[in-house]
């Protein structure tokens, strides 16, 4: 019984392999025919969580590199073929989304979207010479990674410095508490750094409570021990989900200190049950804000609601800067989809590094070397349930 | 000659020749695909994964299946192997030839999750009951909130530990941070291949199917038959336990060296309690203590999903369904009695041709 049981097992396996061996023949054809025949559209590959639990922000990626791709067809010029793969916020996962696209004739990488895959996948663009541009992996590592990565986000070092120095320049607070996520690479990043420049800014940090993943369900105790502390600020460097529990917690037993958060922050008031009275007075530093008076913004925020029924996020615009900045690149670069990735990656390294691109996160957007992005932080106050740019943010931009 | 040796070579043996005969096939096949340029670079980036998967589902099936202990943290222990064989490859590929330093990481990784197994199996294999499955399952959390929580620096005055972040290392300028908590460890120069992934397989096997065809294997699977009756017959059960927890949980270990080293970062999280119930979903699709079964599982359910992704959203559906297809398959008694019988009838059949062949 057993030897039949394995018997079978075999044969399926053998299948599975075989499988394989087909599925390699026609992706192999096309991607020849493709840089050679027809020659249409440069191959751009996404990767992001569009399962499991970080699915809403690869989701917000997948719609505004989709959107972007569209536009610019549309516009008849340098022409982009866009294929998204599933990573489920997982390195292993990530790796193996990379090869498919690889397989697929993948050109250039818009992504992927979370810290910890990319760095296991740019570590494999470096040595194929891909080039690689994240929406939204803020990690340093991730552009220390190889000069091929770049980011359009902020890197975490950059978020915790900013917030540090807004919080102090502005005399937002005297006592500063901050809750976190211990067990998040983006949240104990940026506390970090935000520890440090408070020092040197002489920012006093009275609290500093932690959670991880597993104990995220009552973030009673960390609210109670900032209030116990006497923190007239609490900063809040995590996600918006959490930081909706806060808000309720904190309102529940009467305290009111101000909140301040970073980019994870957006996306607060779209919390499904969540009271957006609560929310009101919260500062956040983002680079973008649906509701901006800007043409730019308003026309991608209409396209975008038309689409997908719903308001975009800052992952949603970072991802479509991403795919502006290449088609700006290759437009400059004189990229054509006949030439092959390693070609391209280094006519768009040195490209962008030279230009500067306006996009919806920022205007005069620069690249350094590293792939650092240079744009100026913008601090948005959350009044009468929306968005609203804070006055002071230009003194602190310098 | 040669046949007759084959036929009147033991069973056991004969067993896992063939179990040895699927790898080595395996690898055959595999590099030959690669050397003729038929592989996908999708396929080839799970060659090694593949491996540390086989490695952990064998070495699992040792505890869950020839031990008859249910173990829910294997997860855990390739996590401690994963850290430390890193922080071995990233200390020594500098100075020491890269085989050297490889065989190390890997010697340590080993001994390091050994160390902890035999930790947590002295107080607990003394017990008898389900009192594994719930120790090991919280094993495995503390580990990956240790792990999350976890700094550790080196400059010229040593190393640096903190339970609190980075900046509290206080490192000198020269300093370098190893383990940066949740970002875990970032910039590992990749080494695990598929060829040190079948040698791995191999030894894993020896190792394995010896000790469970030797004289402790069967005071070992004495143990899960009937407890008492082993005790009544003198056999020491805490040390026959002990032995084949240990064994299981050096070689996940290997395992998490073997997986970590493929990839240039390594974080905590990955090894949290889903990866534990993976391993354990490899051993029990197998058939529990069926040790080629869990190689044959192992494989596929790693490839399975790549190869789905053309569903895009229905992938991980029909990945379940799949699974609990193949449950019934090999599970229902109903289909169990059918096999039966038309392997009897095929075998009936069968039994006129073979002699006139050999003849």
């Amino acid at each position: 019984m057993k030897k039949f049981v394995s018997i079978v097992l075999a044969t399926a396996m053998a299948a599975a392999l075989a499988g394989c061996g087909a599925t390699a023949t026609p992706t192999a054809a096309t991607s020849e025919s493709g840089s050679t025949a027809s020659a249409a559209a440069i191959k751009i590959g996404g990767i992001g969580p569009i399962t499991g639990g970080a699915a809403v922000y690869g989701t917000a990626v997948k719609n505004g590199e989709e959107l972007a791709v569209k536009e610019i067809n549309a516009l008849g010029g340098t022409q982009f073929e866009l294929n998204f793969e599933d990573d489920e916020h997982d390195a292993e996962k990530s790796v193996n989304a990379y090869n498919t696209l690889k397989d697929w004739g993948m050109q250039v990488l818009a992504g992927p979207v979370t810290t910890t895959p990319t760095l296991a996948v740019a570590a494999e663009a470096a040595v194929d010479g891909i080039f690689v541009m994240t929406p939204s992996a803020s990690a340093q590592a991730v552009i220390e990674t190889g000069d091929n990565v770049f980011q359009v986000c902020f890197t975490d070092p950059n978020q915790g410095v900013a917030s540090a120095d807004y919080i102090a320049d502005n005399a937002l607070a005297t006592a500063v508490g901050v809750i976190y996520d211990a067990s998040d690479a983006y949240s104990s990043g940026i506390y970090e750094k935000f520890k440090a420049q408070a020092d040197s800014k002489g920012l006093s940090i009275v609290a500093a409570e932690a959670f991880t993943a597993d104990n995220k369900s009552d973030l009673s105790t960390q609210v109670t021990k900032c209030k116990d502390a006497g923190a007239d600020l609490i900063f809040l460097p995590i996600y918006y989900t959490e930081a909706s529990q806060i808000l309720k917690y904190a309102d529940s037993i009467g305290y009111t200190p101000a909140f301040f958060g970073c980019d994870g922050l957006d996306g607060l008031l779209a919390v499904e049950g969540f009271d957006t009275t609560l929310a009101e007075g919260v500062m956040l530093l983002t680079p973008f804000a649906a509701d901006a008076a800007d043409a730019k913004t308003q026309a991608f925020v209409k396209a975008y609601e038309a689409a997908y029924g719903e308001t975009p996020n800052q992952f949603a615009a970072d991802a479509y800067d991403v795919i502006y900045a290449i088609y700006e690149a290759s437009e400059a670069a004189g990229v054509t989809a006949d030439m092959n990735a390693a070609d391209i990656c280094e006519a768009l390294k040195t490209q962008i590094i030279t230009m500067s691109f306006d996009g919806l996160t920022g205007t005069n957007m620069t690249w350094d070397a590293t792939g650092a992005v240079s744009k100026a932080p913008q601090a948005v106050v959350i009044k009468d349930g929306a968005y609203s740019a804070m006055t002071a943010s230009s003194e602190s931009a310098k | 000659m040669a046949i007759t040796k084959l036929k009147n070579m033991k069973k056991t043996t004969k067993s896992n020749l063939i179990t040895f005969g699927i790898v080595v096939a395996f690898y055959l096949v595999i590099q030959l695909c690669t050397g003729m340029g038929m592989m996908t670079s999708s396929f080839a980036g799970q060659l090694v994964p593949i491996c540390a998967y086989i490695i952990l589902a064998v070495s699992l099936n040792l505890t869950v299946g020839i031990l008859g202990e249910l173990s829910l943290g294997h997860a855990g222990f390739m996590s401690v192997g994963a850290f430390s064989g890193t922080l071995v490859w990233m200390t020594t590929s500098a100075t020491l030839p890269s085989w050297l330093a490889l065989a190390l990481s890997f010697v340590v990784g080993g001994v390091v999750a050994g160390l902890f197994g035999l930790l947590i199996g002295i107080p607990v294999l003394r017990l008898s009951g389900d009192y594994l499955a719930i120790v090991t399952l919280a094993f495995g959390e503390i580990i990956k909130n240790f792990m999350n929580a976890c700094y550790l620096g080196y400059d010229a005055n040593g190393l640096h530990f903190s339970l609190k972040d980075s900046a509290s290392l206080h490192l000198a300028a020269d300093g370098q941070v190893l383990i940066n908590g949740a970002m875990g460890i970032t910039g590992v120069k990749k080494a695990s291949t598929f060829t040190v992934g079948i040698i791995l397989i191999l030894i894993t096997l020896v190792v394995i199917l010896n000790l469970i065809h030797s004289r402790a294997g069967r005071a070992i699977t004495s143990i899960r038959d009937n407890e008492i009756a082993a005790q009544s017959i003198g056999i020491n059960i805490t040390r026959y336990k002990l032995m084949a927890f240990i064994v299981s949980a050096v070689f996940a270990g290997v395992a998490g060296v073997l997986y970590s080293l493929n990839f240039s970062t390594l974080v905590a999280k990955k090894f949290d309690y889903n990866t534990s119930i993976l391993i354990l979903v490899f051993v029990v699709l197998g058939g529990i203590g069926n040790i080629r079964g869990s190689i044959i599982a192992a494989a596929i359910l790693t490839v399975l999903p790549e190869l789905l992704r053309s569903m895009n959203d229905y992938r991980m559906l029909i990945y379940a369904i799949v699974l609990i297809v193949v449950m019934i398959f090999s599970q229902s008694p109903q289909l169990v009695a059918w096999r039966k019988k038309t392997l009897a009838k095929f075998k009936k059949n069968g039994s006129v041709k073979p002699p006139k062949g050999v003849a």
